[in-house]
Parts: C-alpha cells; structure tokens; sequence
C-alpha cells in the first residue's frame, strides 16, 4: 500500500477546495460584496466629505475587512463537518492539523485575497491617496492571514455549537485586535508619510506565529468538536 | 510531596481541603484590607499632583494586577486539566473565571472613576483601560464558550484550548495597546500612572495586593467547592456526605 | 448488537478514536491505541451514521478525493468498485442526486477502497434494499477471508452464517 507523501496530500486538499468553491461560486463572492456593502455604511452614517473620510478610512477598511472574514468563516469548516468529511480526515491517518492547515490556506486565497485586492479600490473611495495602495494591500494581505487562521481556530471550537456565529464572533474578534492595531495603523502612517516598517514586521511575525502554532490548536479543537 | 499533589487531584479530598482553608483565607484577606484600607486612606500623604484622587490606585491597581494573574492562572490549570487529563484542574480554571471577570469589570469601574478627576471623562482609551477592556471579552469569551456545551468534558477541554491561545494573546495584546497609544500623545501629563511612590504610599498597596490574593483564593475555594457538587453530584462519596455518615 | 439509544454508535467511535473514553484502554495488536494514534488510524476505516460525501462532487470524485488520503487509487480500480457495489451509472452523478441507499453504497466503496484491516461500519445496510444487503454481505464476506476485522453495528444480526463472528449485545 504506497503511501501519499505530504505535499501530494496537501496538493489533494486544495484541488478539492478549489474544485468545490468553482461549483459554488455565490459563496466565495458574498463576503466580498458584504466588504463593499459595509464600507459604504460609513460615508452614509457620517459625511460625504473625502477629507473627512480620508482619516478613518484606514480603520473603516480595516474593520470591515475583519467583519468579512468573519462572515467567511461560516462556511470553512461547518459544511464538512455536518456532511462528515471532516470526520474521515481525523481519521484517515494523516496529521489533522495539515490538513486543517490546507484547507484553510485554500480558504483564504478564496476569501481574503479578493479582500486584499478590494481593498485599494474601496480605500480610494474613502479618500485615501494611490501612494498607499501598497501599504495596504501589504498590510491586508498579511493581516487576513492571521485573521484566517485566529477565525479558523475559533470556528473550529464553535462548529459544533448550534447557531454558533455570533460565539464565534465574540471569540475570534478579541484576539484579532493586535492585527486590527498593527494594520490599520500601518496604513494610518502611511497615509502620514511615515515609517511603516515596525508595524508591518510585527504583523509578519504575528502570521508567523499563527502559522507555527495555529493549526495545532485548530486541529485539538476540531477532535473536540467531532466528539 | 508528589503524593500530597496527587491527593489533592481527588475530588473529596480538594472538597473538604476548600472548606478547611476558607475561613483562614477569608479572614486574613478581610484584616489585611482593613489594614492597607487605614493606611492607604488615612495614614498616605495626599498626593503633590493628584491630591487624594489618587487614593482610588488602591483598588485599581490590585485588580488589575489580579485580573491579568487570575487569567493565567486559569491558562494553567486549563492546560493541565488538557494535558495530564485532570478533572479536578478544569474545575479550577470554571471556577477561576466569573472572579477574574469580576476583577476586570472592578479594575474598569475603579479606573474610569479615577479618570473623570484626572483628564475630566469617565472614560479614555488609554493602554491600560484598553488592555483592561480586552481582558474582560477574554474572560466573557471563554465563559460564553464555556456554556455553550452542554457536556462538562466536552466544554472544558474545547474552553482550556480558547484559555492557552488567548493567554498566548495576551502580551501581544499589550504590547499593541501600549504602541497604540504612543502614537498619540495622552491629553494630559499625568496619566495613570501612580505616583511616584513614596514608601508611606507603597506599602499599603502592597498589603492591598497580598489582601486581594487571598480574597481570591477565598472564594476560588467556594467556587472550586461548588463546581465539584456540580460536577460529582451523582458520585457516591457526595452522597455518603450529604446522608451525614 | 442492542436496541436504539443503547450506546452502540458511541461505543464503535469509542473504539475508532473519536471519542475519549471516560476511563479504560482501547487495545489494538497487544498496544494501546491512544500512543500510535496515527498508526492506529491508517489500518482502519470508518462508516458513521453520515455517509461522508460532498454533495456538489460526483461518485467518483468523492472517492478520488477521500481514498487517495490514504493510498494511490486508479481510475480504474474506483469505477471497478462502483461496479462492484451496483452503482456504477451513479460515477459522474453529484452525490446529493443519488438516492440514500446509493449513497450509501457509495461510502462503503470508500470503505472497501481504502484497503484498511480494520472496518468500523455503524449501521452499514440502512437504506439498502435487499440486494445492497447481499452486495454488502458479500463484500464484508471477502474482506474477512482475505484476514481482515470489521466490527459493526446494527439492529439485525449480519452474517451469522460466517465462522468467526462474535457477536455482542448491549443492553
């Protein structure tokens, strides 16, 4: 019995993911829509005036971004854990934490990546200046890293808790605001003309960690949830 | 003394050991507030710059200090209830959290009334404050996790998880709050921070912290008690107990 | 064997590792499972109440994507299984068009397929008509010649004709 290598393993859970996200594309586009949606709530509750906008919009981005990841998360693990796929993985074998690990790499390329190139565009909106485009996307782009493995962690705590998003809500989102301060301040000092090095690092080593650590306790999570 | 420790994993025995120390705990905690009480509100000197509103840094300050302690210690037991599968440690960390919330919501209430003297409001988003604030979703989190289970193993192992990923959290938590605000300068010069501590000011502060531990260690006994009827309440030694033998 | 709400399904994911016993051992070979976890998992495969596949992927697919975890599969050998199992015309149909006793025939080719020793099946022959039940009959029969175990769950004993079975009733 030849067994799969790692890589091939990883390489199957992603084609799997990519397959079924291709079969059900609403899904992946609906937290995006619900990005620009929200972005536009704060023009609407507060001023139409770009120079008023100019100095929120970091934050405004930012946080919607958190609150579209979080929508995100709905559909990473619960669907594969009520049809019983998931169960299969944690016994099939394999280490489960890699193969969380995958299937949540893939989830962001699907729903963060959009977000980081969004991004940008809704910042502009808001009043923020192009020379900041790079230090947002970059920004963004490590920062939903983080926010898809923190959220990961979470969901995989709450999957098997009825009517769990808002739980999850109220767990990840506490242990997302050191990314959401890194980030939005990042662009914040950026938009200043100001070095944004510190920050930026520090996320970067943030993912770091949650790389390292995370799918640990994403996968101890998940056997709870299986019981 | 391994097996003193492994002793006190049991549940009757961690029962009646709570009832044992709880009045000492209790009593000692009550003196030594009266004691740090006396000597904070009457014997310090007023204060060069704060006059006697810094007063209120006697309760702040050890609640805080408590509020974060209380976090960790519940990290612990959490993470040896997980690792070496013992029932009695996730009972600890249960117990540990609605005190350790509660510390938190005094350390804000006793920091936003030392504020409305200091910069004029009841609240700023200062570090301190900020970090305080998180501490309590921490808490209210991990609580909320916790309730959502109905079966106990099942909420204390999926809560102890949340535990050791948010006390990872926690100074990567402040050290952000605290980058945060440097970027701004506070709106006034003296912040929070206690005065310059003069020997007539510390020691009640220190006598407050010492009382404020064993006051938590006081009614962490009537918790841990109460979450072992909880939990053993169909064992037969409880029985044998509550039938008076 | 046992009525319903006896313990049955708890006991069969007892034994494959979902659930932590409160207290005892679970041995597999002479060594305790929870050390070689992994291990242990590799030489076992497990039918639950849920038949395991994606709705939105075809018979085949669903195979592919959950066998090939565990060992290289052919085309081939997936299709000659599917055949094997009566629902060869069901290979590129999605799942959620397949009936349930389809379905189920389905994942006990993922079953068969991931060339464990050991099968845990829970309730393997709900949904199937009398046919599926020979079929299946047949295919545990084939599995046990050839040196493996299964352990099952069900309301209706299974092939008692067979030599070796024991069979244990809960209460």
């Amino acid at each position: 019995m030849t067994e799969p290598g790692l890589m091939r393993i990883v390489g199957l859970i992603v084609a799997r993911e990519l397959r079924l996200a291709v079969r059900h594309w609403d899904q992946v586009v609906q937290p995006l829509i619900f990005f620009v949606v929200v972005t536009t709530l704060f023009p609407l509750a507060i001023s139409p005036s770009l120079n008023e906008l100019r100095n929120i919009a970091p934050g405004v981005v930012w946080v919607a971004a958190m609150l579209a990841s979080l929508l995100a998360l709905e559909s990473l693990f619960r669907p594969d854990v009520e049809d019983g796929t998931i169960e299969q993985w944690a016994l099939s074998g394999q280490p489960l934490s890699l193969l969380l690990l995958a299937k949540t790499v893939t989830h962001w390329l699907l729903a963060g990546l959009p977000l980081v190139i969004m991004a940008p565009i809704v910042g502009t909106a808001l009043g923020m200046p192009m020379s900041v485009w790079p230090v947002l996307a970059g920004s963004l782009a490590l920062g939903t890293g983080c926010l898809s493995i923190l959220g990961g962690i979470g969901a995989a705590l709450t999957v098997a808790v009825r009517r769990g998003s808002v739980l999850l809500a109220l767990l990840v989102l506490p242990l997302e605001m050191p990314v959401l301060i890194f980030g939005a301040r990042a662009v914040d000092l950026a938009m200043h003309g100001e070095a944004v090095a510190g920050p930026l690092n520090l996320l970067a080593a943030m993912l770091l960690l949650c790389l390292a650590l995370g799918p640990f306790a994403m996968s101890a999570a998940m056997r709870i949830s299986l019981e | 003394m391994w097996l003193w420790f492994y002793k006190l994993a049991s549940p009757p025995y961690a029962y009646a050991m709570a009832a044992r120390l709880r009045p000492w705990l209790l009593w000692s905690a009550l003196i030594l507030m009266a004691v740090a009480a006396y000597g904070g509100l009457v014997l310090a000197p007023p204060d060069y710059q704060q006059k006697d509103a810094f007063r209120i840094m006697y309760v702040h300050v050890p609640s805080a200090i408590l509020s974060l302690s209380v976090y960790i210690i519940l990290a612990v037991a959490a993470g040896i209830g997980i690792i070496w599968r013992i029932k009695l440690a996730h009972a600890v960390a249960a117990a540990c959290a609605p005190i350790g919330a509660s510390f938190t919501v005094l350390a804000l209430a006793t920091g936003s009334i030392w504020g409305k003297p200091m910069w004029g409001t009841w609240w700023e988003w200062d570090p301190r404050l900020t970090s305080e604030l998180i501490q309590l979703f921490l808490y209210l989190g991990y609580m909320a996790l916790r309730s959502s289970f109905d079966d106990t193993q099942r909420a204390d192992r999926a809560s102890a998880i949340l535990a050791i990923v948010g006390v990872v959290n926690v100074p990567v938590v402040k050290y952000s709050v605290v980058w945060w605000n440097s970027l701004h300068q506070g709106p006034s010069i003296s912040k929070m921070a206690a005065p310059s501590i003069a020997s007539p000011m510390l020691w009640p502060l220190l006598i407050m912290l010492l009382a404020f531990m064993l006051y938590f260690a006081a009614v962490l006994c009537d918790r841990i008690r109460a979450e072992i009827l909880k939990r053993e309440r169909n064992a037969s030694w409880l029985n044998a107990l509550a039938a008076g033998t | 064997m046992g009525q319903n709400g006896v313990g049955k399904t708890s006991l069969l994911r007892c034994v494959a590792g979902l659930i932590e016993p409160e207290s005892g051992e679970i041995d597999w070979h002479g060594a305790p499972v929870r050390k070689e976890r992994e291990a242990f998992h590799r030489q076992l495969a497990y039918l639950g109440h849920v038949n395991a596949l994606k709705p939105d992927l075809s018979a085949l697919e669903n195979l592919h994507y959950s066998v090939r975890l565990r060992r290289d599969v052919e085309r081939h050998e997936m299709l000659e299984m599917l055949a094997r199992l009566q629902v060869s015309q069901c290979a590129d149909l999605p799942a959620r068009a397949l009936s349930a006793g389809q379905k189920r025939r389905v994942a006990i080719a993922r079953v068969i397929l991931s060339g464990a020793s050991l099968w845990i099946l829970d309730e393997p022959i709900t949904n199937l008509d009398r046919g599926g039940i020979e079929c299946v009959e047949a295919c545990m029969a084939t599995h046990l010649r050839a040196g493996g175990s299964i352990l099952t769950a069900a309301h209706q004993s299974l092939l008692t004709q067979h030599a070796r079975v024991r069979v244990l009733e809960l209460q």
